[in-house]
């Protein structure tokens, strides 16, 4: 009898009092052995790879923030008198829309505060977004098997650009109207069905009093609703695919180096969530962003200069103001092309560039391989200046929708500024392109030659029949081996336009611009050494100008010639 | 008062405004004008004064008598002062911007050089040439008993006329060529009054037909109450919209957050060695 009790017991006592729900579950669905296997995953860890934190966490404040928002939101076109605390509208018409915000502003307790903070965090999430996705691209990270990965953050960065303009156009503001408008004028851009589209958009003739409802069902319930699902699958297959690592001693391509989920990563991670919302309720507090009560209602007659959209619309904005005006007619339609290449064209150009560049590359360089090491973006020169170069273009047209301000804040003038980026925004980017890839095939070249000969140490001996030389550090093996982690790279060879029967070969035109290309990307790179030439350098220093190989990283000469170690 | 205002509305209320400009024009220049050939002697002695200190002063670029100078190469330019008024002189001395320094694109404000009766002086002076609009009295200008109403009527004529240029909180903008609306905040009342009589520089004269003198009064009334409004929900970021705080997200916010995102990272690396 009392054996039988005894499991029992046991059973009883190990599980202690939390275990009854635990247990529950795990015994219906297997609770334990998923939740094991994940809180121990690895997370390596490098402060670039918290940039998409910044945007998960604002996500969730703007959720949090928004839903405080939208208690008290009216979204709706309706003529009304306000009648709130704000003296200077005291008994204007405007839109309950835009009374609802003031009234958030003025006459709910920390509605203000919430106001801000919800703004604050949008450009962060948008900021912290594209931050992430330039890590993302200059370390080589969309490359496969990630590249769905990064398809899914584009939408997530498109989505959010779309969930901010809403957001900013809700209030219903001479701002956010302003921007209507624009945004009203780029639809009718679009060649032929410009027109329609608007109509269909805006339930009628520009603003009509359906917009702000429809979009608010946009702001509040669509985008949010894609943009957690897709986060969601940006998550599972980050976690899938597990994270990429930098390479270093002990990392190779099939293994993961870094902390398990519980305890480190989570303290860590849990950590910088309130970091965000700290950084991001500091802001709301001391900063005041989208004053909407000085702009005033929207009233098509009245403007205001230092008309702008936010930042993330800026690089359009910018793109617009110095766009020649180019308009023709045919037939009876009108294309404008003043509006539409910077409003419409342009953004599609970006996303399509961005979405198509890791296939490209992969074409281009035939490199098909799985790669869970990361790469420096000097190992890319092509790709680094590429990047580089969109940064450029994009900085540009950004400033080109800032042109007003700087002419006030910097004196100068206006007109003269607009000609000079008309000009820049095309030289800008092929010489940031040109100079970043000198300097990472600069900076490769360096890294090489460390590998090789090591450190130079200034320190300068003579020998005994009156030679000079100069004694090297050789790296440590764990450094050398960080600095030639990375696979060498080869152009593809140019293959014969036709066989030797003079038959032209299947593919043979495209495989000629393959060649071409490849050249073009790699063909410059410097190459890390090989085995061969590390080995022969150190047979030829071993005598007496190579010192003790540093355990770690070198750190100069003292005054006395002694390197110094960290 | 009220009453007045709202009888502005009235389809003949344009005709009547008008004609009673038309009246007070007729009237001041049938007072005016004889005056200054039998002015008394204090208003004939500040003249005097004053063309005393035009002759040094203003004349190398308005020429000896007020009348203008043009001259393309040698760069002295200035236009002629005839009929400009009072009012025009003691804008332009009052806040720095004449004399000229330099030829620039626009006159800029700066140190104030002439005391206030030697401004007054070269108004009068230049005043007694042609007339040309007063310097407004402080009735004209001052808005510190404007109630509620006025203050909001004042906002929408400010959005409507003058915010396309000087912001909607009177931070300035610019315009072509290097030409710029300045900050209008912090403007003594009466300079702005006397801005929109005489139109400096590029800014449009907005004479009585335009905006009539109660209506020059609710435009100073709001800015002085957005002056006088506290800074609601923090800093203001110089009031230039989403271009400063685009900067402050990614200089202050993005700027902290990947600070502290650093310092995490290598605290990583420091425990693992
Ligand atoms: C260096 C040349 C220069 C000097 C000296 C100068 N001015 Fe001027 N002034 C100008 C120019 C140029 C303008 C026209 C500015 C514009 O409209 O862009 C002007 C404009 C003015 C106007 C405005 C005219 C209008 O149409 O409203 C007044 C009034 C005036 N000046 C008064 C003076 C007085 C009074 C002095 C002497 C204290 C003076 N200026 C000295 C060059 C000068
Ligand atoms: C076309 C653009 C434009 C409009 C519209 C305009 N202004 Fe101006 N304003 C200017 C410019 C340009 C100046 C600078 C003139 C100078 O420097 O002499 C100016 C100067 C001023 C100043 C002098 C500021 C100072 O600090 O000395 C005041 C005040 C002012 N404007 C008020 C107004 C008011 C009130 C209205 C509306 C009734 C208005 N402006 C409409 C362009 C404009
Ligand atoms: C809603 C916005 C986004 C959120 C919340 C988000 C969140 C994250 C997080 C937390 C990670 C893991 C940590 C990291 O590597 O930084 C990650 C990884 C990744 N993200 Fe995003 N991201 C967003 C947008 C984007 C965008 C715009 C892109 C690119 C177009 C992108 C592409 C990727 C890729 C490829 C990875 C895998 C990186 C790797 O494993 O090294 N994401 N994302």
């Amino acid at each position: 009898m009392s054996q039988t009790e005894a499991p029992a017991r046991k059973g009883g006592l190990a599980a202690g009092p939390l275990a009854g729900p635990t247990a529950w579950l795990d015994d219906r669905v297997g609770l334990a052995t998923i939740v094991k296997k994940n809180l121990r995953k690895v997370f390596p860890d490098h402060w670039s790879f918290l940039l998409g934190e910044i945007a998960l966490y604002s996500f969730i404040i703007l959720l949090l923030s928004g839903t405080f928002l939208s208690v008290w939101f009216k979204p709706s076109m309706a003529e009304i008198i306000y009648t709130g605390s704000y003296d200077p509208l005291y008994g204007i018409e405007m839109s309950e829309a835009y009374a609802s915000t003031l009234d958030i502003s003025f006459d709910v307790r920390g509605g203000l505060l919430m106001r801000q903070i919800h703004h604050w965090a949008a450009a962060l999430f948008l900021a912290a977004m594209m931050v992430h996705m330039l890590r993302v691209f200059f370390t080589g990270a969309y490359r496969k098997p990630r590249e769905l990965n990064w398809l899914v953050g584009l939408g997530l960065l498109q989505l959010g650009i779309i969930e901010g303009f809403a957001g900013y156009s809700l209030p219903d503001d001479l701002l956010s109207g302003t921007g209507l408008r624009i945004a009203e004028g780029l639809m009718r851009s679009i060649p032929i069905v410009g027109t329609y589209i608007s109509f269909f958009v805006f339930g009628g003739e520009f603003p009509g009093n359906e917009f702000i409802p429809r979009l608010y069902v946009a702001h509040v319930l669509l985008v949010p609703g894609i943009l957690l699902a897709l986060i969601t699958l940006h998550m599972v297959l980050l976690v899938y695919h597990k994270h990429t690592q930098w390479p270093g001693p002990g990392r190779t391509n099939n293994n993961v180096v870094g902390y398990p989920l519980l305890p480190v990563y989570a303290a860590k991670a849990g950590g910088f969530f309130f970091v965000v919302f700290g950084v991001t309720a500091l802001m709301g507090a001391l900063f005041q962003i989208n004053p909407v009560w000085v702009f005033g209602p929207y009233n098509p007659s009245q403007v205001t200069a230092g008309s702008q959209p936010d930042f993330y619309m800026g690089w359009l904005d910018g793109a617009l103001r110095i766009m020649p005006a180019w308009e023709f007619t045919i037939l009876d339609w009108t294309f404008s092309m003043n509006v539409f290449i910077p409003g419409v064209a342009l953004m599609g150009l970006l996303f399509t560039i961005l979405g198509a560049y890791p296939f490209v590359e992969q074409w281009v360089t035939g490199d098909r391989r799985v790669h869970h090491l990361l790469q420096r973006p000097r190992n890319a020169p092509t790709r680094t200046a590429f990047g580089a170069a969109g940064i450029t273009a994009y900085g540009l047209l950004w400033i080109s929708g800032g042109n007003d301000i700087i002419a006030t804040q910097f004196q100068l003038d206006f007109y003269w500024i607009t000609r000079l980026l008309r000009v820049l925004v095309f030289v800008g980017p092929v010489l940031a392109f040109v100079a970043t890839r000198r300097v990472c095939i600069g900076l490769q070249r360096k890294d090489a030659e460390v590998v090789v000969h090591g450190f130079e140490t200034g320190i300068i001996t003579r020998s005994p029949d009156g030679e000079y030389s100069e004694r090297h550090l050789p790296l440590s093996p764990a450094e050398a081996w960080t600095l030639s982690a990375h696979d060498r790279t080869e152009p593809a060879g140019l293959p014969a336009a036709s066989d030797h029967n003079g038959v032209a070969a299947p593919h043979g035109r495209v495989e000629q611009v393959r060649g071409r290309l490849s050249r073009f990307w790699v063909g410059h790179d410097h190459q890390k050494p090989t085995a061969d030439e590390v080995r022969e350098a150190h047979e030829h220093h071993a005598d007496d100008d190579e010192l003790e190989p540093a355990e770690q990283q070198f750190g100069g000469v003292n005054e006395l010639g002694v390197p110094r170690r960290h | 008062m009220r009453s007045l205002s709202t009888h502005r509305r009235h389809p003949l209320a344009g005709v009547l405004v008008l004609l009673l400009g038309l009246v007070v024009l007729g009237g001041l220049y049938s007072v005016l004008a004889p005056r200054s050939a039998e002015a008394d002697s204090t208003d004939e002695a500040l003249i005097d004064d004053g063309r005393q200190l035009f002759l040094v002063g203003c004349a190398s670029c308005h020429g000896l008598n007020a009348d203008g100078i043009e001259q393309q190469d040698g760069g002295q330019y200035g236009p002629s002062l005839v009929g400009v008024g009072a009012a025009a002189v003691d804008f332009q001395v009052g806040t720095g911007r004449m004399p000229l320094a330099q030829n620039s694109q626009q006159a800029p404000e700066k140190a104030v050089i002439y005391t206030d009766d030697e401004t007054a002086a070269l108004a009068t002076y230049v005043a007694s040439l042609s007339p040309g609009p007063a310097i407004p009295t402080e009735e004209d200008y001052d808005a510190s008993d404007a109630s509620r109403e006025e203050v909001v009527e004042g906002r929408e004529t400010w959005l409507t006329n003058c915010s396309a240029c000087h912001n909607s909180v009177g931070a300035g903008g610019a315009l072509g060529d290097g030409r710029y609306a300045p900050p209008v905040l912090g403007t003594d009342p009466k300079y702005v009054y006397e801005a929109m009589l005489t139109g400096p520089q590029s800014m449009p004269v907005f004479n009585d037909a335009l905006l009539d003198p109660e209506e020059k009064r609710t435009i100073i009334a709001y800015l002085e109450t957005l002056e006088a409004e506290p800074q609601y929900g923090g800093a203001g970021l110089g009031g230039f919209g989403p271009v400063t705080e685009g900067l402050a997200a990614w200089l202050v916010g993005m700027g902290a957050l990947v600070a502290v995102a650093t310092w995490i990272g290598a605290t990583a690396v420091r425990a693992r060695q």
